[in-house]
């Protein structure tokens, strides 16, 4: 076991871990943060992504303890003051998701994609999200509402 | 009040998926839970000669480790078969045991053998490794061709065939072919799929000491039916001690379908070790041991005359139905296969033969659409090969062989209510610019590229129904749905349905009938789904029947309030019940300024003694309360329709296909919410896609699945689809009040002939198998390329 500290949805969060933990782990068993989705193994899903210093990455293959004193941003902690990110009001109004598991991981995806590129085209959309799998959507409704967010931000 | 069926509500469920709230059954932790890891078989076939847990039990934090052995002990019952189906000679099907664990073989790669239960989930992975199988291995069964002529796989079931079933008549089609000028032939395989819902199945079970019931948490389209199974056959525990709930669920398309071992055996043990127990599958587990789809091998012929008019059709196909038959594997290549296999078209004689044979593979069952994508493959590929044939126009030869009247009776079942489909193809041709594709073939061919187009026209029989019909085909249980109504006394309407939803967004269009029904706002509404504690035994979501069968139930019901409520609207406004008419949420006495709301009303009902200047409100013979339920059998399936139309571009130097336009043109007669149903057809259209272009599950020789992960499965992704162009028409159905129409499947049942059409018309008619991947795409240029040398 070993400490690991974070700052997670701005709290700061102090926890003694088995060196193995990966931090989707850490978010959903210790600290139930169960948000954060895992679909896959192998790291291609995507359900899992989450933001460590600002950028997307997936946390199913990241170990806690390698992020020691990183500061990380789940679905959980993109609302502000109760009021949804243009990224999570695009969805609803667009109907980007249907049984919601992806979701998480699309929207802070597609929240990064935002950060490197105000305005992206479809295609580039299309491209950034090719590491988030969604069986339901068909991807269209999904890079409808990436677009309606970057109009809206 | 202006009407909420037909407006683009925004979806009630969206903000807890969108905040990370949703409640997944992978979210769910009990206190004092244990850890199940599964211990499955490596081997496609083999016996099992002996297990050994006495190291693995010794390991740290085991709780318990079971086997076949303990379960069959125990007689806990196994995994079946839902629909009995008769061969052409009148015998019954065939089908094995399949017990949760296996106790003497294994027939599959993924087959559950043994199960640990530790404290932690580490520690049950690391005992797991410490449980020895001394396996005999067998030569498995994995050639779909080669099936019957192999060794039998389970004791009694030659040629390893389950039936060898008809639908039609032979004789006439023997006529109506003797008389063609042309017999078109077509040999396809349907590549099987594996349907990969996002959530991977898990199970949360909890066993409560004092009453003795257990809740099993889990992943299931259908929580009643799960229920009722492994009450009745698995025999865990009675139905009243037994509680099935299936939370927020991440997809299903039919692999959620099935009770799985996985839940049977954690619900059986919670009990035997008294602690909850907890199991999450890896993807690569679910890849192994959810049903697949599809995987059938079908030689079709087609009997035209010289003008492309159709005279009969055959269709002889092998269907897989991997280890096991489980619930809808029987009839999927059958009932929900069959009948579909002449299409939207005018076919004086036809039948369909299937031989459903087993391998040792996963359990093959419904995946969206089930059936009914193959039978739509199978005509709308054989259609286009006619028209090559004959040198027709695609379109001209459906044109040509529509029904213009409806009722049609379709050749081998089915009477279609309603359609029109020469619209809808007219709608898809001129929204898909299809005059304008020889000027972008042309442009195409100018940078080095081919270019296809490919149409299809689909009918379907969804909102899987009508229980005498269904029970009289063979399905094990009635297929109606239940709904009840709830008024609050304070106003507020709770729904119970038996449908469930994984991602329909039923609480926004079961809102939004139920707004209409009873003229309360939606915000007031709410949808109970998914837990057998909660509402009536209902049948579950499948086969598009959520709207069509369970938003009907709800509709009745509201019904059934709106009429109490009027009897004791009229009381309370002492006018007769005949001058009362209900409209947006009001009761009014005709011709006068008297009226009651109907919250007013309800909260009348639940006080039924004096009060004020109210005399008591109900009327004689009422009991109190404004509740009401319903049970919807409909009369018969319903049947969407439509035309799409696609294109590729082919580059001939990688055999790469790039999708280029896709256009939809759907009848699915009312739509409730046109933002919702767009989603679905988007989202059948990527799995019909990815069937077509990127999807195959891939066995070897020895049973192993090798298409066990994502980077192995090509899953489609964003990137592989252009912008789907999405119309629609609309007859509305007459066998519901609300004239609607399944629209789940619909794209993913009419989009793998529409892009093979245009992949096999970019390559000059030359056919390849579904799917289109670069390898056999660049294969089949560079054939095209020898022979179009040669003939120079």
């Amino acid at each position: 076991m070993k400490k690991v500290s974070l700052e997670i949805n701005g709290k700061k969060v102090t926890k003694e871990i088995p060196e193995h933990t990966t931090l989707s782990t850490l978010l959903r068993d210790i600290l139930n943060l169960t948000g954060t989705h895992i679909g896959c193994d192998t790291s291609q899903c995507g359900a899992c992504v989450v933001h460590v210093d600002g950028k997307s990455i997936k946390s199913c293959t990241a170990l806690a303890l390698e992020l020691d004193g990183s500061k990380v941003t789940t679905i959980e902690g993109l609302a502000t003051n109760g009021k949804m990110h243009p990224m999570q009001e695009a969805f609803k109004k667009l109907h980007g998701l249907q049984c919601g598991f992806c979701t998480p991981g699309m929207v802070m995806s597609a929240v990064d994609l935002l950060k490197n590129k105000k305005n992206p085209s479809d295609t580039e959309i299309r491209d950034w999200l090719e590491g988030n799998i969604c069986r339901c959507t068909g991807y269209q409704n999904i890079v409808a509402a990436v677009k309606e967010a970057a109009s809206k931000m | 009040m202006a009407s909420l069926v037909g407006s683009r509500v925004e979806r009630k469920e969206d903000k807890r998926f969108l905040t990370g709230k949703g409640r997944y059954t992978a979210d769910i932790n009990l206190a004092n839970q244990t850890y199940a890891v599964f211990i499955r078989s490596p081997h496609a076939r083999a016996k099992i000669k002996k297990i050994d847990t006495s190291k693995a039990l010794k390991s740290s934090g085991v709780v318990d480790i079971l086997t076949g052995e303990h379960i069959a002990t125990d007689k806990i019952g196994g995994l079946i078969a839902g629909w009995a189906i008769r061969s052409e000679d009148g015998s019954e099907m065939k089908c094995p045991a399949n017990p949760p664990l296996a106790k003497d073989s294994v027939n599959f790669v993924g087959d559950p053998v043994a199960v640990v239960f530790a404290e932690s989930l580490d520690e049950a992975k690391a005992a797991a490794e410490l449980v020895k199988i001394d396996y005999k291995v067998l030569k498995a069964v994995t050639s779909l061709a080669d099936t019957m002529n192999s060794e039998a796989i389970h004791d009694g079931i030659d040629k390893n065939l389950c039936y060898d079933w008809l639908l039609g008549d032979r004789q006439k089609v023997k006529d109506a072919f003797d008389k063609a000028d042309k017999i078109i032939k077509l040999d396809i395989t349907n590549n099987r799929l594996i349907p990969n819902a996002m959530e991977p199945r898990a199970c949360v079970i909890d066993y409560n000491t004092a009453s003795e019931e257990i809740t099993c948490y889990t992943t299931s389209q259908n929580p009643h039916l799960s229920r009722l199974i492994m009450s009745a056959f698995g025999g865990v525990a009675p139905e009243n001690k037994l509680r099935v709930v299936a939370p927020d669920v991440g997809g299903g398309f039919g692999s959620k379908i099935n009770l799985y071992n996985e839940e049977i055996v954690c619900s059986w043990a919670a009990k035997k070790i008294e602690r909850p127990i907890k199991w999450v599958a890896e993807r690569t587990e679910s890849f192994l041991t959810d049903t697949h789809g599809r995987d059938h091998i079908t030689h079709a012929e087609l009997a035209v005359t010289n003008d492309g008019k159709f005279l009969g059709f055959k269709n002889e196909t092998i269907a897989n139905l991997g280890a096991y038959a489980r619930v809808f594997g029987t009839v999927t290549p059958t009932y929900l296969f069959g009948p579909c296999a002449t299409g939207v078209y005018v076919m004086p004689a036809a039948y369909s033969n299937v031989k459903a044979v087993y391998t040792n593979t996963a359990p093959v069952d419904a995946y969206r659409g089930a059936g009914r994508p193959e039978a739509t493959y199978t005509i709308e590929r054989i259609v286009d090969k006619a028209a090559i044939e004959l040198g027709m126009d695609p379109i001209e030869i459906r044109m040509k062989n529509f029904p213009t009247e409806f009722p049609f009776k379709q050749t081998l079942v089915h009477q279609i209510d309603s359609g029109d489909y020469v619209a809808g193809l007219n709608k898809a041709k001129e929204m898909s610019d299809y005059d304008g594709f020889a000027a972008r073939k042309k442009d195409s061919e100018s940078r080095g590229k081919l270019r296809g187009i490919g149409v299809t026209t689909y009918f379907e029989a969804c909102g899987i129904a009508p229980s005498p019909v269904v029970m009289m085909l063979g399905c094990g249980v009635g297929l109606w749905e239940s709904a009840e109504v709830r008024f609050n006394p304070t106003g507020q309407v709770t729904v119970y349905t038996g449908s469930h939803s994984h991602g329909q967004s039923h609480q926004t269009t079961f809102a939004q009938i139920t707004a209409d029904e009873l003229g309360v706002p939606i915000e007031n509404i709410d949808i109970v789904h998914g837990d057998t504690d909660k509402g009536t035994f209902g049948m579950g979501t499948y086969g598009s029947r959520s709207l069509t069968v369970g938003g009907i139930a709800i509709v009745n019901a509201c019904k059934k309030i709106v009429a109490k409520g009027k009897r004791i609207a009229a009381k309370m406004l002492e006018a007769s019940e005949d001058d009362v008419e209900f409209k947006d949420g009001e009761y009014v006495v005709a011709k006068s300024n008297k009226k009651k709301t109907i919250g007013e009303v309800a909260f009348a009902s639940y006080l039924p003694g004096v009060r004020d200047e109210v005399k008591s409100p109900l009327p004689e013979g009422d009991e109190p309360g404004l509740i009401e339920s319903s049970f919807f059998d409909p009369a018969n399936f319903s049947f969407p329709a439509g035309s799409h139309i696609a294109e590729v571009e082919v580059d001939p130097e990688t055999g790469n296909v790039r999708l280029d336009k896709y256009t939809a043109v759907d009848d699915f007669g009312t739509i409730v919410n046109p933002t919702i149903v767009e989603g679905q057809v988007h989202g059948g259209l990527a799995q019909g896609i990815g069937q077509a272009l990127t999807e195959n599950a891939e066995y070897d020789e020895s049973g192993q699945l090798i298409t066990a992960s994502y980077m192995d499965y090509t899953m489609p992704r964003a990137d592989n689809f252009p912008e789907f162009n999405l119309g629609f028409t609309c007859t509305k159905a007459t066998t519901n009040p609300l004239g609607v129409k399944g629209c789940g499947e619909a794209g993913a049942i009419a989009a793998p002939p529409t892009v093979m059409n245009a992949v096999i018309n970019a390559l000059g008619g030359r056919e390849i198998q579904m799917p289109a991947t670069a390898e056999k795409v660049w294969k089949a240029c560079q054939q095209n390329k020898k022979s179009n040398s040669e003939a120079a």
